[in-house]
């Protein structure tokens, strides 16, 4: 007996560990995963052989994806690193995928059908400059057209086949600035197009198959040029002067070279300065001349005339070859809510090819890319498909009037994420019912069945499985009593707003930032506006959305107040000063909107909502408000507290100004700021006090106040392993943000960022490189308050001898001291997160996004500095786990189970109303959501949990409990009658 | 096993003790000033700063003895700490002394600081009051480098007036120092201040002065385990027997319910008891048995 019990403990443990991985049937119930690729920059269709049509893209999120053109599918896709930047995608030998990244550095070939990579060339580079692709259209295997590369200063011809650089050509000198790359279709000389100093064009011939010059021909330009060009033709390009104002034809034909000037006020009247757009048409340009699309045909001498004008909100395509010598481009306008799609030809702009017109959702915004493909209709006719970037990023095939596929891009750059519940079941009033017809009624229940007599084939556990998730109710748009269906409010880069289900991570509604200001706002962050409470107030909750025209901080800011249930917008106002910070106050007005602090650029800060009621709010509690700004260029961290109103400056009564409380100045030779974070500010912590092995009574130094900042040496600052470990040293601070004190102040020697921290309840965990041990190291610092240390005596609670009601102010000299402890950690970190309950009892699970792209749910207890080598009885009693000097890696462990959220920024934990259970929401390329319960369910039945069974139980009971009654009265009776 | 803790122990306090202590305090009065009042005070302040820190004073000495060093470079500096009432502009407030110690690897310590505190002036004490009045702040503001003051920026700190008065005006500095740096400085009242935070004027317009240096601490080096260690540690099995707990901690939960039965028991029984000699509702009981027969 006692063996098999010794045979069991492990096993349990072992259990108990990874308690939070789940059973392969479980996988997908309560999580979903989305793969998305970004916005798209460059699209090369692949339709010319029959079987799969597929277009091929590359995003401005560094992925090269294969897309189904029927359905809009990913067939495969690749995210390259941050850094690595696509600059062009072409397709070669009809077989191979090639893209130019890293600033036409790297060069990759790609198999076209399962996108496994065959081969990759590191190219010579030796500074910045343009980087040009051009991969020759022809299938043949031949080594007279090499793919031809420029970037970094040299012109590489690389074969097509085996990624072998054939021959390359220095063209680093000084000022020489290449600017197109040209090989005319059937011919082996390779035209390279220069400027030196933007004031003189130089053209080299060379020969395509060994790279030797065989002429070059340069002029001088006495206007000097812009550097906006365009090619027209296969020996001619059109360039702007350095005045904007006159178009200059470059011939070379045969090397020889001619300019051409064209004054634009000859082309149009009244004319200002010009640009010239990047669509490539075949002996045509297109200019934008006073906010109009100007169609410029060039002339067979370099001569210019305008053939056609646009209005300004037009998106064009590339031109595009549809039979002999004809070429075709397709061109997107907006007209109310309808978009225009036409396709002309480029020589005569009268004939047009397509006339569609197409129904579009208001909150994609404008069209801003075109990518054109024809095709072969049944009828032996041209028919035309165009692939359409729409301004929120989302990427739709047109064709036949009507939109193919759309996929929402946007997802792929959210910048923001939070929260919101959805309304509440109301009678009658049903937001979204699941419709039942009775046929669909009985083949579900035939479906059931057949999965209980073991009948069903492998597609029928499939509609099962399906089956049980509908009806399991996750995916209602109401609220429910766990708290697990919520609404993810994600903000995008491109400044759309998404509502996601958490039961399948539909969109539940989507709705684009407007200004009236700019014409694009971004979208930088969200908040909480108005969160009534549903018994006191009936009214919508709503979210504040900050964007800001323009990627500079002191750009003007937008404000927008989305109404959560339904989606609307309810007021968007243009604020007319910058937004550096925002700061959500604790104080809420009578119909429960949250005040908020804007501060800008200029060191004022404003008040939001702009009512008397929220202004007298603040009056109040004037004299409490700090707030600090950290600079991390100077590395500097100020504090500031409300000084008066600005009415002195301006007549705006709801703008203060501020004035200096503290600094903390870092001295720049020897330290730079790297990371700061503060807590969570809707953080619950549940107990103040922690107790100890030995009944020992320690207090959580909790304060909302506390900033934790990470400085390194500026020479270790750069990438790991530049720096030598005496070189490099890493220093972390606690500091109070009220008074500045610097409560803990602990150096790495020899450690180096990137510095990945969370921040939650006592304690801060972070992540950093050691140099000396070449290992990754997580150390935890917890703090605690020595200054309640004393109130450990039972008595004293009871006589009320004790300072725990007093108030706590940060102007006392805190008396604090901390824990900490650190362990190796066996992979390179993204974020770190933790996860967040309701109610803030449930044990914290730490939620690590691996290099993997993977979350590892790693719990608190491994990264608590109380952990010894030799665990006493009572300490092992209490769950501390022996000191080990690295962190586990439990395969069991990765939340994300099987799938991998690509290009992972950030993770997002909500809490759920069961306490057990937290929300987790990973963005990145990719979006991953999942429940996660890090002591299990405790407090609930799982969904397995077999009712009937207990109730049988219940049943069977009571029946014998009447039985034996029954039977032992008898029994008594005749014991009686006797 | 526990030869190997001592030696990891004894490892750590050796280099422990060898780079992660570089705080040094000296608390020393301002009597170059001869003003009235002054002697009280300046006894007052050498008191409360030899009693609020001993230890570090005794450790200070011990640090320098083992760092001498002939080549040892020692300069003298002087720094000015300035102090605004509310949003009046800086003015100056005292002198620190100190000694620059350069140590032969480069680094730079200051050791030996000296602070001393101007009185307040008759307008002083006015603002002063005024800020008392107004529960507004007093700022004070350190250069960042000692060396060339002021350095990059001013270190500035703040603290709401109303906390600094007791009998005196009692004042604390932590300057938080790397080389010659000043990263920042943490001021206000050596103890609590109580909230809501009353007025009242303090008895003595003088200063007691509390400075405390600190310099970062060097974080433990992650201690690393080889397998040997691990698998030595399992093979022998050398985990101590945790102490022979008392009888009653040991069975406190067996004897609390055996407690409550002999009670029980007891109770019973003492009714038992009684029933013969006048019980009413025992009756019954005993008149059964004589049912039956």
């Amino acid at each position: 007996m006692a063996i098999r019990v010794f045979l069991l403990l492990p096993v349990f443990l072992s259990s108990a560990i990874v308690s939070f991985s789940l059973y392969e049937d479980q996988a997908g119930l309560a999580d979903w995963h989305q793969r998305y690729i970004g916005k798209v920059k460059h699209a090369v269709f692949h339709t010319q052989k029959t079987g799969r049509k597929r277009v091929i893209v590359s995003t401005e999120e560094n992925v090269v994806a294969s897309l189904d053109l029927r359905h809009g599918e990913i067939f495969w896709r690749h995210v390259l690193g941050t850094k690595d930047a696509i600059d062009g995608v072409g397709i070669a030998l009809g077989k191979y995928v090639i893209t130019l990244s890293s600033e036409g550095s790297t060069l990759r070939a790609w198999n076209l059908p399962d996108g496994q990579m065959v081969w990759e060339t590191a190219l010579h580079s030796a500074h910045h400059s343009k980087s040009l692709l051009s991969v020759p259209i022809n299938l043949k295997v031949d080594k007279d057209y090499p793919i031809t590369v420029f970037g970094g200063g040299y012109l590489h011809a690389v074969s097509a086949l085996d990624g072998e650089v054939l021959w390359e050509k220095d063209f680093t000198a000084e000022g020489f600035e290449v600017q197109r790359v040209l090989q005319p279709l059937g011919s082996t000389v390779i035209y390279v197009l220069g400027f030196v100093n933007l004031s003189e064009a130089v053209v080299y011939q060379i020969d395509s198959k060994s790279g030797e010059v065989l002429a070059q021909k340069s002029m001088a330009f006495p206007g000097g040029f812009s550097g906006e060009i365009s090619s027209v033709s296969s020996d001619k390009v059109v360039v702007l002067d350095s005045t904007k104002s006159i178009l200059v034809t470059i011939g070379f034909l045969d090397g020889d070279i001619s300019f051409q000037k064209t004054p634009i006020s000859d082309l149009v009247e009244d004319s200002g300065n010009a640009e010239i757009l990047s669509p490539l048409l075949s002996n045509m340009l297109a200019v934008k001349v006073n906010k109009r699309t100007v169609f410029v045909k060039v002339g067979g001498e370099g001569k210019l005339e305008v053939v056609d004008s646009l209005s300004d909100e037009t998106a064009m395509s590339d031109s595009l070859a549809v039979a002999d010598d004809q070429e075709a481009f397709a061109s997107v306008h907006h007209e109310g809510s309808k978009i225009h799609l036409m396709v002309k030809l480029v020589n005569e702009l009268d004939n047009v090819l397509l006339r569609e017109t197409i129904e579009m959702d208001q909150h994609r915004g404008r069209v801003h890319k075109v990518f054109m493909n024809n095709y072969i209709r049944t009828d032996r006719s041209n028919g035309f498909r165009a692939l359409i970037v729409m301004e929120d990023h989302s990427l739709l095939l047109l064709q036949q009037g009507a939109i193919v596929w759309s996929r929402e891009e946007g997802l792929a750059s959210v910048t923001d994420v939070t929260t919101a519940e959805l309304p509440v079941e109301k009678d009658g009033v049903s937001v979204a019912k699941v419709e039942h017809t009775l046929f669909e009624w009985l083949k579900g229940h035939v479906l059931k069945l057949k999965g209980s007599l073991l009948l069903a084939s492998p597609e029928d556990v499939v509609a099962i499985q399906e089956l049980r998730v509908k009806s399991s109710g996750k995916n209602k748009l109401t609220r429910d009593h766990n708290g697990f269906r919520k609404l993810i409010l994600a903000l995008t880069r491109g400044g759309k707003l998404f509502a996601l289900h958490t039961g399948d991570g539909r969109i539940v509604w989507s709705m684009l930032l407007k200004s009236q200001a700019c014409e694009r706002p971004n979208g930088i962050s969200l908040y909480q506006w108005q969160v009534p409470h549903h018994h006191a107030m009936d009214k919508n909750p709503s979210v504040l959305v900050v964007g800001r025209c323009g990627s500079d901080s002191s750009a003007p800011g937008v404000l927008s107040f989305v109404d959560v249930y339904t989606g609307k917008e309810i007021t968007s106002s243009d604020i007319g000063h910058s937004v550096v910070q925002v700061l959500p106050l604790p104080f809420t007005d009578s119909t429960e909107q949250r005040l908020h602090l804007i501060a800008d650029t200029v060191g004022h800060v404003h008040l939001y909502p702009k009512t008397s009621e929220a202004l007298s709010i603040f009056q109040r509690e004037f004299q409490n408000i700090y707030w600090y700004t950290v600079e991390a260029d100077d590395g500097i961290i100020r504090g500031h507290v409300m000084k008066s109103s600005c009415s002195g400056e301006t007549a705006d009564e709801y703008c203060f100004t501020t004035r200096e409380l503290w600094t903390v100045v870092f001295p720049s030779e020897s330290e730079k700021i790297i990371s700061t974070l503060t807590r969570k500010s809707n953080e619950v912590v549940h107990t103040q006090a922690k107790v100890n092995t030995d009944q020992d009574l320690l207090y959580k130094y909790v304060s909302k106040n506390l900033l934790f900042v990470a400085t390194v040496s500026p020479k270790g600052a750069g990438e790991i392993g530049s720096v030598t470990p005496e070189e490099s040293s890493l220093v972390v601070y606690l500091i109070d943000t009220i008074t500045g004190r610097i409560l803990h102040r602990l150096s790495h020697q020899g450690c180096q960022g990137p510095v990945h921290a969370v921040f939650s309840e006592n304690w801060v965990v972070y992540h950093y490189f050691n140099l000396r041990a070449h290992k990754y190291e997580v150390t935890v610092v917890e703090i605690y308050d020595q200054s309640r240390a004393e109130n450990k005596n039972v008595w004293k609670l009871i006589l009320g001898k004790h300072n725990l009601t007093a108030p706590i102010t940060s102007y006392s000299r805190p008396e604090v001291f901390t824990k900490s402890q650190s362990y190796f950690f066996a992979q390179s970190v993204k974020t770190i997160a933790v996860t967040s309950t309701a109610k803030g009892i449930t044990s914290k699970q730490l939620l690590i996004g691996t290099i993997g792209d993977q979350i590892l749910a790693l719990d608190k207890r491994f990264v608590d500095p109380r952990r010894t080598l030799n665990p006493s009885q009572a300490e092992k009693e209490e769950g501390i786990i022996p000191l080990t000097d690295s962190l586990p890696i439990i395969p069991q462990s990765y939340v994300t189970h099987s799938h991998r959220v690509e290009g992972l920024r950030g993770i997002v934990t909500a809490p759920s109303k069961l306490e057990s259970t937290t929300h987790v929401f990973a963005y990145g390329v990719d979006l991953f959501y999942t429940r996660l319960a890090p002591s299990k369910t405790y407090d609930s039945l799982t969904d397995d949990f077999s009712y009937a069974l207990l109730l049988i139980t219940i049943v069977v009971l009571v029946a014998a409990i009447y039985i034996t009654w029954a039977l032992s009265e008898k029994k008594e009776l005749s014991e009686k009658w006797r | 096993m526990a030869k190997l803790t001592l030696v990891f122990f004894l490892s750590f306090l050796i280099f422990s003790s060898s780079i992660a202590f570089q705080s040094d305090e000296l608390l020393v009065d301002d009597d170059e000033f001869g003003l009235e009042g002054a002697k009280p005070r300046s006894t007052d302040l050498y008191t409360s700063s030899s009693s609020s820190s001993p230890q570090q004073q005794q450790q200070s000495p011990t640090i320098r003895r083992r760092y001498s060093d002939p080549t040892d470079l020692d300069s003298k500096v002087q720094f000015t700490l300035e102090h605004a009432f509310g949003d009046s502009d800086f003015s100056p407030a005292g002198t620190f002394s100190a000694r620059l110690k350069t140590w032969s690897h480069g680094g730079k310590t200051l050791t030996k600081l000296r602070f001393s505190r101007n009185n307040f002036s008759a307008e002083e004490k006015d603002a002063f009051k005024n800020l008392l009045k107004g529960d507004d702040f007093y700022r004070i503001r350190l250069p960042s480098n000692v060396v060339s003051p002021p350095g990059r920026e001013f270190v500035v700190a703040s603290v709401r007036a109303r906390c600094l008065p007791r009998d005196g005006l009692d004042e604390h500095f932590i300057i938080h120092m790397e080389g010659a740096n000043i990263l920042a400085v943490s001021y206000g009242s050596p103890g609590a201040c109580q909230y809501p935070r009353q007025f009242k004027l303090p008895a003595k317009w003088s200063f007691n002065s509390h400075t405390i240096l600190k310099s970062s601490e060097q974080a433990p080096r992650t201690p690393i385990f080889t397998e040997e260690i691990l698998g030595s540690e399992n093979a022998e099995g050398e985990v101590e027997p945790p102490p022979e707990r008392s009888f009653w901690a040991k069975y406190w939960m067996y004897l609390i319910p055996l407690g409550l039965v002999v009670m029980n028991a007891v109770t019973q029984a003492s009714n038992m008891a009684e029933e013969p000699t006048g019980g009413q509702a025992g009756g019954a009981q005993v008149q059964q048995p004589a049912r039956r027969r």
